[in-house]
C-alpha cells in the first residue's frame, strides 16, 4: 500500500517536472501540444495552492540543481590549480577531455565514475574537451575559461547550451578550432552571429538546431565571416521555400523574400497584444 | 434639476447591478454607490420602482433590437478598481516591471494590491515598442553600467523569472552583437577613460585600434578612427514587444490589475511648510487618482496610497498634473520635472552588399547608429537631431529629408557599402528626454511625498527597466535601494542643480 502511495507521488511530482520542463526548457516541445497530464495539473494548480507551490518547489529545485551542478569549483582551483579544477568539473559533469601533448582521452565509465589519474597533470593545459550531453550552462563555463589553450569543443546535444553560452566563447577566440553544436535545442541565430569572433575556428557542426530558422541563408552568412572554416551538418538550401532550386541558383527573390519576412515580424508594428 | 441629477445617479447604480463587465471592478463599484439602496423606506421604493422601470425597458429594447448591445446607461466595461494600493501610471516596459518586482518582493499573497494605468491599448505611441531594442554597458556613469549588467543578467535567465505556467518559454531573440562605439582624435580620451570604468564595473568591452578594427570588420572605413571601444559580452538587441509582453503576462498572473485608462488629474492634501531659507513650499500628498476611460468623458477616482509615475515621455505632463513645478517662482516648489517628448525617427534600410553577420550595433563618432535587422541585408539606422533641430513633437511624422540630409552622409562615408541602398520604411518615436541631464529619474519626488518616478531614461530605458524596475520596488517596499545604490539617480541632482551627465548619448 505504503509503495503504491509512494509510486503515486512520485508520478504526480513527474508531472510537474514535464510541465516545467515544457516551461523552462524551449526548443522541441514548444511546438507539441499540451499534454492531457499538464492540463490536469495545470487545472489543479489554478484550483489549490498546495499544487501551485508544489509546481514552484520542483521548478526551484530542478534550477538549483543545474546551478550546483554548474557552479564555480573554487575549493578545487584554489588547492589544486586551474587545470585540475576543469578536469574535476568535466568529469563530474560526465563529459571527457584531453590534456595537451597526450593522446589519451580522461572520461567517466557508464556508472558515472572516473579515475583521479589526471591530478598527476597539474602543469598540463586541457586541449580537448567533449562536454556531449550534458548539463553544461552559462555559468558552468566559468570552470572552463581558464583554458586557453583549448582547441577542440564539443557541445553536442547540449540541452542548457543557448545562445547567452555561445556569446562567451570569445573567450577562445585565439585557439579554438573545432565547435560541435549539433542537437542544442536552444541554439538560435542570435548566439551563432557572435561566432565571429572565433578567428581560428576550422570546423563546425550545426546539424539538428530545432530553433534555427532558414539554415542554409546562415549556413552562407557564417562562411562569409568565417571564411576559413568549413561548417557542416547543414545544407545550403535548408529552410529555403522552394526545395528543387539549385544551390546556384538561390535568387535574388528568395532573399527578398527573407528578407520580407525578417521586416514583417521584426518590425515595431508587429502586433498588437492580445488582451 | 437635483432630482434629475439623483435619478440619473440611481441609474447608473442600479445599471452597474445588472451589468457584470468586470469581476473586481462589480463589487467595487458596488460598494461605491451602497448608500442609496439603505436609504429610508420611501426612497427604497422610488429606487425599486425605477429598476422594475429599467428593466422592462431593457426588455422592450432587447426585443426591439435583438443584435445590438446597445443600453441607455451604458457602464464602461474595465473601469478601475475604487482603491488599490500602488498605482502606476503607464503600462510600457518600465511600468510592467515595477508591477511585476512589486509583486515578486510582497511578503504574503496578494500583500499589496497594485494597479497599472495604461492610456493605449494598442501601444501606438509608447516608446517601448518603437525603439531599437539595444542593450549595452558602453556608459561613463557607473550606475548605468550597473544597470544595465543587471538587466543582462535578468534577461538571461528571464524564463526563471518570467515564464508563466503552461505557456511557451520566452524567448527575447536577443541578438549577441555587441556594441561598437567609435571615437575620433576628439573623442578618444574620454573613451579610454569610459573603457576604465567600464571594466572596473565588470563589463567585458574590449578596446581596438584602427587596424584591429579594419582587420575585424573589413567593410568599415576606418579614416579619422582613432579608437573603438568593442562589447564583447551582454551587448546586443532584443525584441521589445517579447519583453514588454513578458513582463505583462507575468505580472498579471500574479495578481496586477490593468485598466486601460488615461490618468487625467490628482486629488491631493496640501500643507504648506517653511523651508530653511524662509521659503514656503507646499507639500503634497496624493489621495485619489482620476483615470478617465478611453473614448469617453466618464472617469473614476482611484484612491491610492502610492502613485508610481512611469509615463515616459509623458512624465513630466503627468507631473503637472499633480501641480509638480506650479509653485511659486525661485523656490523648490517651481521645479519641474525634466521630462518631455523628444521625436527620433529610425529608417529600415535595405542593401545587398551591406555588412553581415559580424555587424554590431554601431555607433558613429557622428552620432549615427545602425545595426542589422534579421538575415536579408536588412539595417536599421538613427541619430539624434542636434538641440536647435529637434523636431515638432505633436504627432510621429517622418522627416525623410533628415535621413537624406543628416544620415546618409556619415553612414556612407563609415560603410561604403551604404553608397548603394534603399529606406524601404521608417517610424519615429518619442525619447523620453531627461532635458536636465539625459539619465534616469528614479526616486520620491520630496514635495509630493507619496509620488515616485522612473522616467527620463532618454533613450536607455528599455534595456535598464529590469533593474530599474526592480531597484524602485525595493525602494517602495523596503524603502531604500537594497541590490544596486541608484541614489544618484534621484531628484537630490535636480534640486541641487547638479547634473550627472553621460559622456556620451546615443
Ligand atoms: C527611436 C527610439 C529608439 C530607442 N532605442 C533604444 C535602445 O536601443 N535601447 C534602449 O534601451 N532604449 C531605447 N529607447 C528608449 C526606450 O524605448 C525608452 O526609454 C523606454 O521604452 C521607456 O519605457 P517607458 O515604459 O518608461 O515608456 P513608454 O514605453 O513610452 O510607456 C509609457 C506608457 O505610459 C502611457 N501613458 C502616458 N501618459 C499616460 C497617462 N496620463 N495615463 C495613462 N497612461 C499614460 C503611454 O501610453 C505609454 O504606453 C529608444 C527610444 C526611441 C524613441
Amino acid at each position: 500500500m505504503a509503495l503504491l502511495m509512494l509510486m503515486q507521488s512520485r508520478g504526480c511530482v513527474w508531472t510537474c517536472l514535464t510541465v516545467i520542463r515544457r516551461n523552462l526548457s524551449s526548443s522541441s516541445a514548444l511546438l507539441a501540444p499540451p499534454k492531457p497530464n499538464s492540463k490536469l495539473t495545470f487545472f489543479l494548480c489554478q484550483r489549490f495552492h498546495d499544487v501551485e507551490q508544489m509546481i514552484s518547489w520542483s521548478s526551484w529545485l530542478k534550477s538549483w540543481t543545474l546551478r550546483r551542478k554548474n557552479v564555480y569549483y573554487s575549493y578545487t582551483q584554489s588547492e589544486y590549480g586551474d587545470n585540475i579544477a576543469a578536469a574535476f568539473y568535466i568529469l563530474s559533469m560526465k563529459g571527457g577531455f584531453r590534456f595537451a601533448g597526450q593522446s589519451d582521452w580522461f572520461r567517466t565509465n557508464y556508472r558515472g565514475k572516473f579515475s583521479w589519474d589526471f591530478v598527476n597533470f597539474p602543469d598540463v593545459p586541457i586541449e580537448e574537451v567533449d562536454m556531449s550531453r550534458t548539463l553544461i550552462n552559462y555559468s558552468g563555463l566559468n570552470n572552463l575559461v581558464s583554458q586557453q589553450g583549448l582547441r577542440s569543443l564539443s557541445l553536442r546535444g547540449c540541452p542548457e547550451v543557448d545562445d547567452w553560452f555561445l556569446s562567451r566563447l570569445h573567450i577562445y577566440q585565439d585557439t579554438l578550432e573545432k565547435l560541435d553544436l549539433s542537437h542544442c535545442p536552444r541554439i538560435t541565430i542570435g548566439g551563432l552571429a557572435s561566432l565571429h569572433h572565433l578567428r581560428k575556428l576550422r570546423r563546425l557542426e550545426l546539424s539538428s538546431l530545432p530553433q534555427l530558422q532558414s539554415p542554409g541563408l546562415v549556413r552562407i552568412l557564417l562562411e562569409e565571416v568565417l571564411p576559413h572554416c568549413n561548417i557542416s551538418g547543414v545544407d545550403y538550401r535548408e529552410g529555403l521555400t522552394e526545395t528543387n532550386t539549385h544551390i546556384d541558383k538561390q535568387t535574388d527573390s528568395e532573399i527578398t523574400q527573407l528578407t520580407e519576412e525578417h521586416t514583417h515580424t521584426q518590425g515595431p508594428h508587429r502586433q498588437t497584444l492580445t488582451q | 434639476m437635483t432630482s434629475w441629477r439623483l435619478v440619473a445617479r440611481a441609474y447608473s447604480a442600479i445599471n452597474s447591478g445588472i451589468r457584470f463587465p468586470h469581476a473586481y471592478c462589480t463589487s467595487v463599484a458596488l460598494s461605491g454607490h451602497r448608500s442609496f439602496s439603505t436609504g429610508t423606506a420611501v426612497r427604497k421604493d422610488f429606487f425599486k420602482d425605477v429598476e422594475s422601470h429599467i428593466k422592462e425597458f431593457q426588455e422592450k429594447a432587447s426585443a426591439a433590437m435583438p443584435g445590438s448591445g446597445w443600453h441607455p446607461m451604458h457602464l464602461t466595461p474595465g473601469l478601475p478598481p475604487e482603491r488599490t494600493d500602488i498605482l502606476i501610471v503607464g503600462g510600457g516596459v518600465v511600468g510592467w516591471s515595477i508591477a511585476y518586482w512589486l509583486k515578486k518582493k510582497e511578503m504574503i499573497r496578494d500583500g499589496v494590491r497594485v494597479l497599472v494605468v495604461e492610456k493605449d491599448p494598442t501601444y501606438s505611441q509608447a516608446s517601448t515598442v518603437l525603439s531599437a531594442g539595444g542593450i549595452r554597458q558602453q556608459f561613463s556613469l557607473p550606475e548605468n553600467i550597473h544597470l544595465s549588467l543587471a538587466s543582462a543578467d535578468f534577461m538571461r535567465n528571464i524564463n526563471d523569472h518570467l515564464s508563466v505556467l503552461n505557456d511557451d518559454p520566452i524567448d527575447l531573440q536577443f541578438n549577441h552583437s555587441g556594441y561598437l562605439f567609435l571615437a575620433s582624435e576628439k573623442g578618444a580620451e574620454i573613451m579610454e577613460e569610459n573603457y576604465k570604468t567600464q571594466r572596473y564595473a565588470g563589463a567585458k568591452v574590449t578596446l581596438l585600434s584602427p587596424t584591429q578594427l579594419k582587420d575585424k570588420f573589413p567593410w568599415l572605413n576606418t579614416d579619422e578612427v582613432v579608437l573603438a571601444s568593442y562589447g564583447l559580452e551582454n551587448e546586443g538587441w532584443f525584441d521589445p514587444w517579447t519583453l514588454l509582453n513578458a513582463f505583462r503576462r507575468k505580472a498579471m498572473s500574479m495578481g496586477v490589475f490593468q485598466c486601460f485608462g488615461e490618468v487625467t488629474g490628482f486629488k491631493y492634501k496640501t500643507h504648506s511648510i517653511m523651508t530653511l531659507d524662509g521659503d514656503l513650499v507646499d507639500l503634497k500628498r496624493i489621495r485619489y487618482v482620476n483615470v478617465r476611460m478611453p473614448n469617453s468623458l466618464e472617469y473614476q477616482p482611484v484612491e491610492c496610497a502610492i502613485v508610481v509615475n512611469a509615463a515616459g515621455a509623458s512624465a513630466g505632463k503627468v507631473a503637472k498634473l499633480a501641480g509638480i513645478g506650479a509653485g511659486p517662482e525661485h523656490t523648490i516648489g517651481a521645479i519641474p520635472v525634466p521630462v518631455e517628448p523628444r521625436k527620433r525617427f529610425i529608417y529600415v534600410l535595405h542593401c545587398p552588399d551591406g555588412p553581415g553577420l559580424d555587424t554590431p550595433f554601431m555607433i558613429d563618432y557622428s552620432g549615427v547608429y545602425f545595426r542589422r535587422e534579421g538575415l536579408g541585408g536588412n539595417y536599421i539606422t538613427g541619430m539624434s537631431p542636434e538641440e536647435e533641430e529637434e523636431p515638432e513633437t505633436t504627432d510621429l511624422e517622418v522627416d525623410h529629408e533628415f535621413f537624406q540630409e543628416k544620415i546618409w552622409p556619415h553612414l556612407a562615408n563609415r560603410v561604403p557599402a551604404f553608397e548603394k541602398l534603399k529606406v524601404t520604411s521608417a517610424w519615429a518615436g518619442y525619447y523620453d528626454y531627461n532635458t536636465f541631464d539625459q539619465n534616469g529619474i528614479l526616486g520620491l519626488h520630496p514635495l509630493v511625498n507619496n509620488m515616485y518616478f522612473a522616467t527620463g531614461f532618454s533613450g536607455h530605458g528599455l534595456q535598464q527597466s529590469p533593474a530599474a524596475g526592480r531597484a524602485l520596488a525595493e525602494l517602495i517596499l523596503d524603502g531604500d535601494f537594497k541590490t544596486l545604490d541608484l541614489s544618484a539617480l534621484g531628484f537630490q541632482r535636480i534640486f541641487s542643480n547638479q547634473p550627472t551627465l553621460e559622456r556620451n548619448i546615443v
